[in-house]
């Protein structure tokens, strides 16, 4: 038997019966379409955060001091206070997968510009941190190296915080403002960065030399932490071990001993997020995939119910010569026509569900082209497995009773 | 002697029916030449319908032999009945069977769908010409349900003729026809019969037995009488005589 005569034999009896044909392939088309716009919503959050963090920069290696936290458990100031200007020097001078690095010391306080006043952080950097997390100076300079040694009294604005200071335009370079008491020139304003993945305003805080920021606000001999960036991003993993390896003998720690400093990359945090996605993925899939399911058996109920409907007509067929083998496949291919057609039509609806969530809703969206074929396989899968019950039911009928089945 | 199209030898065909056995058939022996026009009669009971199914190698018999064209049917599967009924048998029934809202043409070319030696040109050729022989070559996209009981039942001896088949098997094939339609239905089978094709034609009704060459009666599962007839009646006589119906 020919399996295109078979396939002209199905497409002509699903045509004899085109409503029905369409409600069922609705539910597959709902289905679909379903699980389609979920996985493009899901896909489109995960690529959306992580294009935020590689933003970020996903070489970014953080040095924290103290041991890592464990249940909660309070940490000593001491603790706290474990990295030194002299681990900075150590890192940068014996690390070689290291392309930048920056030391971390920050201040909280009231910024101060005449009758206007914000409250925000002095972030102390070296040079580096530019190009570690990725920014640039919008108008005006960077500090120099001169600078960082000097503990100069400069200080580059973001966004922010050049809005609250000077809210009436005014060019803010060369201006001087105030830091609680010390008073910092204006020499730059950062670009605009808006908000980041966690909700925090990039653009509230202040650049100012390390060594201004640990001699001249906080008096202290200590930094809280460093952030560097990997040569190759794929090496993280070497590079932390890297700095750990130069802090413990710069710490003079001894075999066995923890380490009092911890080291986190960008690419962790990054995992931890898109896990928590993936697993938000997962769940509006499972849940479209019921969908989908409820479509197959819909396929499977009409099936049934056209070959009890066409009983006589199988008879027919049989008598006429048809084997069990090609009634079956008639039927078969029948519920694939029918499951197939609306996974085509449930992947074209689930687009245009797609590209609405995307117009109206402004979510970030993608498409994976795996879905698509996912969606496909399942969908033929779906129509061979639902439809295989009442096509062996119809190909077992016994041809003499059922040509005269009334 | 003509070929020997059908041979069937002592016959039996039992069924279980809960603890009962009905005895349909007790035993039939017949041997069907090529080119006769057979009319198997006998009241509802008298076991036509299973020597029908059994003729058809729809049913396989209990006991004896069966030989349709020289070949053994009774040892069988139902694949190689399947096969042997699409490439040897044209059914023709009491309620026509064809597909609904399906063109005459369509319906026609169904057997030859299941045999893939025929290509799709010379399914619809063969299809064609026998839809010319039987009189409804201005009607071949015309659909099923569109079509007069007659000429249903045309369509469906064109679709028992397209295969080229060795016998014609016709179940009470104008049962469901008035008397004028009948006779026209009649006269077709009859000239199928001149141009040399072998029927079997399965009736309640006696008076059929005058328009065939041979009559086979059956009477609780048993032959009571198997005659030739040499003074065969013209259908297309008595059809041209009745009187045409006025509305």
């Amino acid at each position: 038997m020919k399996l295109s005569n078979l396939s002209k034999i199905a497409i002509k009896a699903l045509g004899n019966n085109k409503m029905r044909c369409f409600l069922t392939m609705l539910g597959v088309i709902i289905g679909v379409g379903a699980v389609i716009a979920m996985l493009a919503i899901g896909q489109g959050s995960k690529n959306s955060i992580k294009a935020q963090i590689s933003e970020m920069g996903s070489n970014m290696i953080m040095i924290m001091p103290g041991a890592e936290r464990r249940g909660g458990v309070r940490q000593s100031s001491d603790d706290m206070q474990t990295l030194k200007p002299a681990d900075y020097d150590a890192v940068v001078n014996q690390a070689t997968l290291i392309d930048k690095i920056s030391p971390m010391v920050s201040s909280s306080g009231q910024w101060v510009n005449g009758n206007n006043n914000y409250p925000s952080q002095a972030q102390g950097v070296n040079t580096q941190y530019l190009d570690i997390r990725q920014r640039r100076v919008a108008r005006g300079e960077m500090f120099t190296e001169a600078d960082v040694k000097t503990a100069a009294k400069v200080c580059v604005l973001g966004k922010t915080l050049v809005n609250n200071l000077f809210p009436d335009g005014t060019d803010p370079i060369g201006k001087i403002v105030r830091f609680g008491s010390i008073p910092l020139t204006v020499i730059g304003v950062l670009d605009e960065k808006g908000y980041n993945t966690m909700g925090q305003d990039q653009d509230d805080m202040a650049l100012v030399p390390y060594t201004t920021v640990m001699k001249r606000m906080l008096a202290i001999d200590y930094i809280q932490g460093l952030q560097a960036s990997a040569i190759d991003e794929n090496q993280t993993e070497a590079t932390i071990n890297e700095i750990t390896e130069i802090l413990r003998s710069s710490h003079k720690l001894r075999e066995g001993q923890e380490d009092n400093f911890t080291i986190r990359s960008m690419q962790e945090l990054a995992e931890m997020i898109s896990s928590t996605s993936s697993m938000m993925t997962v769940l509006l899939a499972a849940v479209a995939g019921i969908s989908l399911l409820v479509g197959g058996i819909g396929i499977m109920n009409i099936m049934i119910v056209s070959v009890t409907e066409r009983t006589r007509e199988i008879g027919l067929r049989m008598s006429i010569g048809a084997t069990g083998r090609d009634i079956m496949t008639q039927f078969l291919i029948e519920a694939v026509i029918i499951s197939v057609t609306g996974g085509v039509l449930g992947i074209i609806m689930g687009a245009v569900a797609t590209w609405f969530i995307k117009i109206f809703a402004n979510w970030p969206v993608e498409i994976d082209p795996f879905s698509v074929v996912l969606s496909f396989v399942v969908c033929t899968l779906i129509g061979i497995i639902f439809g295989f019950y009442p096509a062996a039911k119809a190909s077992n009928l016994d041809p003499i009773e059922a040509i005269r089945y009334e | 002697m003509a070929k020997e199209i059908i041979k069937v030898e002592n016959l039996k065909r039992y069924f279980k029916v809960g603890d009962e056995t009905v005895k349909a058939l007790r035993g039939v022996s017949f041997t069907i030449y090529e080119g006769e026009f057979v009319t198997i009669m006998g009241t509802s009971g008298s076991g036509k319908s299973t020597l029908l199914n059994t003729l058809g190698c729809l049913d396989t018999p209990s006991s004896g032999e069966y030989y349709l064209d020289g070949i053994p049917v009774k040892g069988m599967n139902r694949n190689e009945r399947a096969r042997i009924r699409n490439r040897k048998i044209g059914f023709i029934f009491q309620n026509y069977n064809l597909l609904p809202k399906t063109t005459a043409l369509e319906n026609v070319e169904l057997p030859l769908l299941y045999n893939p030696a025929v290509s799709a040109k010379e399914r619809a050729e063969r299809a064609e010409k026998c839809l010319r022989e039987v009189g409804l070559g201005e009607r071949l996209y015309h659909k099923s349900n569109q079509m007069s009981g007659g000429q249903q039942q045309r369509v469906a001896i064109a679709r028992a003729l397209v295969n080229n088949p060795v016998i014609i098997l016709a179940d009470e094939a104008t049962g469901n026809l008035d008397t004028r339609t009948s006779f026209s239905i009649l006269t077709l089978f009859q000239r199928l019969y001149r141009e040399g094709k072998t029927i079997i034609f399965v009736t309640h009704n006696p008076e059929l037995a005058l328009y065939s060459s041979r009559n086979i009666m059956l009477r609780d599962g048993k032959i009571v009488s198997d005659q030739r007839n040499s003074d065969i009646k013209s259908a297309e006589e008595v059809y041209r005589n009745l009187p045409v119906e006025t509305e």
